[in-house]
């Protein structure tokens, strides 16, 4: 017989688990499936009963759903809702799921009729405004990122079942960039929101060089007003900011208050 | 056999594969009264998205389409910017995009080859019951995997969504060691491949073709992945930049996803369309594979696409050591060019693991985008799938063939495309 796994002496029940996409790229399901190397362990630590991406024959009877993917359908809403009420647990998986992600911009317009026209010309295709998931439900859990990071995915599920609690970072990239050692992107002449942006990443782009676009939303307490005196100091146009701000979704409401 | 069946399909988003798509069949009599190919997925207005954004957001935000083909959208942004604007990428870009796209080519493949079809000639749902039974097998897949995904992760910065990756070339490049590290597990990976070329051939590929038209970058002596002519085997040649005339995109009412035709009714794009067209131009050890698996061009089997798919692998790490040569034995130049927008558009076209991807912008003179088109490799397929469930139906009805056997050779059919719904629609 298997011997089940122990924590501390007690017993880890392996929770029931499901994984579920709304309007996304799927980028999100697919990291689940990285890391390979720990990818077998990872797997041991839940029940795995719906995962439509990768096995057939999908249960509704789970007690976890990851959900990755914003709602900008009427069906979407409706089996969010249908997750909802059965999960003990709803977590939001990736900056769609948290913020909107990407699929948000096309809010900007304020006009899904153009915004139809312009993709599918007069064809009839049905569309709403893109919403997250917690515009419709509570959300237990967010998992932030453009895609997640493993590294931290594994850290919180494992938490979760070990029933421990989970704590963000509230400090910004800005600080696991200067821990890495990195050199200054505004130095390098590249705009960063590394200052604003909620940590947990270890800096991913920074330490590629690439500057920070803000995929995990503000960090606490963010300040939007140094952000900008930052980026005036180094004559980054405004627009290359607001392009970055409004990039995922989650500064929505940070920009809505610089441009007061 | 030969009794006349009667059945009613009807599979609500198909499992195994990315996106939203549902297969419909209905028999009676042994007549096929009604056979589609339906792809329900959210639009996502990606081409609506990237109006008034300047051009330095296009790769960012192109990349998302997809969370499989990021790398290959990425690539085929930056080069429709550069071509844009005019722009030479170096020989070290060159070779290093390349190399970048030959990591994510061998771990879709190797995703789609033992996570999602495997299961289906081993008789389970999921790769997740193969653990036990096949062990070794599936520490072989992840092997595979683990290695496509380091050097995504050397190259681009990240395996996907890529960092690294820029219009003018890299913001950083790989370390030379690491490089070295790499080419030393891609050469030891080919016998894990040789492993999977023998696993595959152990399977019963489904007997079942319908003839079609294949579409793809045409060679210039290299296997094509970057860039180049489009060729078509029924004899369409055309410049890059004349994509639309390749692709000619329309709608259909049970659809969210747009479909193409050239030639005939359909068309068809992936590895089996490039090997069809290309096989010259492979690499011997993947023709020798090629030929060991019985796929000899031009095979209008769609399932052989599977096995296109690992003969493709077997190229890539090929040509993914030369080029790990060609980078070592040379001196590392400025990673990045400085960009100078300009108005006007510009084509990229790239291979992506299902099919050439095509990225278009026409950009004001500050760089900002008036207006995008993205042909997803997918929608080029989408008619072709539906046309082969079609002409399936009929095949194993004809042969009485029940049920069961007719939905999971359905699914199959389906699978054996790899079909990247979201990205298909975005």
């Amino acid at each position: 017989m298997e011997k089940s796994k122990t924590y501390l002496g007690v017993e880890i029940k392996r929770p029931r688990t499901a994984f579920f996409e709304l309007s996304s790229c799927e980028g999100c399901q697919l990291q689940i499936l990285n890391k390979e190397a720990s990818l077998l362990n990872f797997l041991d630590l839940l029940e795995i009963v719906n995962f439509r991406e990768a096995m057939s024959n999908g249960s509704d009877d789970y007690e976890i759903a990851f959900v990755e993917g914003s709602v900008t359908r009427a069906d979407e809403e409706e089996r969010l809702l249908k997750i909802r009420k059965q999960a003990t647990t709803l977590v939001a998986l990736g900056s769609c799921a948290c913020f909107g992600g990407v699929n948000q911009l096309k809010n900007r317009f304020h006009d899904l009729e153009w915004v139809k026209n312009e993709v599918y010309g007069g064809h009839p295709i049905e569309t709403q405004e893109v919403r997250p998931l917690s515009d419709f439900v509570i959300v237990d859990l967010s998992i932030y990122g453009c895609p997640i990071k493993k590294e931290e995915v594994e850290e919180i599920v494992t938490n979760l079942v070990l029933g421990k609690s989970i704590d963000h970072p509230r400090y910004p990239v800005c600080m696991e960039c200067t821990a890495n050692g990195n050199i200054c992107l505004f130095n390098l002449g590249e705009p960063c929101l590394g200052p604003v942006t909620r940590a947990g990443c270890d800096a991913w782009c920074p330490n590629n060089r690439m500057g920070c676009w803000g995929c995990r939303g503000p960090s606490d307490e963010a300040n939007f007003s140094q952000l900008q005196e930052i980026m005036d100091s180094h004559n980054i146009p405004r627009q290359a900011m607001l392009d970055r701000l409004e990039c995922f979704g989650g500064f929505s409401s940070a920009i809505r208050e610089m441009e007061k | 056999m030969g009794e006349s069946i009667s059945c009613d399909i009807n599979i609500n988003h198909l499992t195994r594969v990315e996106g939203h798509g549902n297969i419909r069949i209905r028999i009676k009599n042994g007549k096929v009264e009604n056979a589609s190919w339906d792809v329900v997925e959210t639009p996502r207005f990606f081409e609506a998205i990237l109006v008034g954004k300047h051009w330095e957001n296009a790769p960012i935000l192109c990349g998302r389409i997809c969370g499989i083909c990021s790398i290959g959208h990425t690539l085929a942004s930056i080069r429709a910017v550069e071509n844009a604007f005019a722009m030479v990428p170096s020989l070290q870009t060159q070779r290093l995009r390349l190399l970048l796209k030959h990591m994510e080519t061998l771990q879709s493949h190797i995703l789609h080859l033992y996570f999602l079809v495997a299961p289906d000639f081993l008789g389970t749902d999921s790769v997740l019951e193969l653990i036990k039974p096949h062990g070794d097998e599936v520490q072989r897949a992840a092997r595979l995997k683990l290695l496509a995904n380091d050097g995504g992760d050397l190259i681009g910065g990240r395996r996907l969504h890529p960092t690294r990756t820029v219009v003018g070339g890299f913001t950083m490049l790989p370390d030379r060691i690491k490089l070295a590290t790499l080419r030393q597990r891609l050469h030891a990976a080919l016998a894990d491949l040789n492993k999977t070329a023998e696993l595959f051939g152990s399977f019963a590929i489904p007997d079942f073709t319908r003839e079609t038209e294949f579409v793809s970058l045409k060679s210039d002596g290299n296997y094509p992945f970057i860039g180049g002519q489009l060729v078509s085997s029924d004899g369409v040649l055309r410049e890059e930049e004349e994509y639309l005339t390749m692709s000619n995109e329309y709608m259909v009412s049970h659809s969210t996803s747009k479909w193409s035709k050239l030639s005939r009714p359909s068309l068809a794009v992936g590895a089996l369309a490039r090997i069809n067209n290309n096989f010259a131009s492979l690499h011997p050890h993947a023709q020798d594979i090629a030929n060991n698996l019985g796929l000899h061009p031009v095979s209008h089997n769609p399932f052989m696409n599977n096995v296109a798919q690992l003969v493709e692998c077997v190229h890539v790490v090929q040509d993914s050591i030369s080029l790990i040569d060609e980078l070592l034995g040379s001196e590392w130049q400025e990673p990045r060019q400085t960009v100078t927008p300009r108005a006007g558009a510009g084509t990229g076209a790239v291979e992506v693991p299902r099919g050439i991807l095509y990225h278009w912008y026409q950009f004001d003179k500050d760089g900002r985008i008036t207006r995008a088109d993205c042909v997803i490799p997918t929608s080029q397929n989408n008619a072709n799938i539906h046309y082969d469930i079609i002409a399936l139906a009929q095949k194993l009805a004809a042969q009485g063939k029940d049920d069961q056997e007719i939905r999971l050779l359905a699914e199959m059919l389906v699978r054996s495309y790899d079909p990247c719904i979201s990205c298909s629609v975005h």
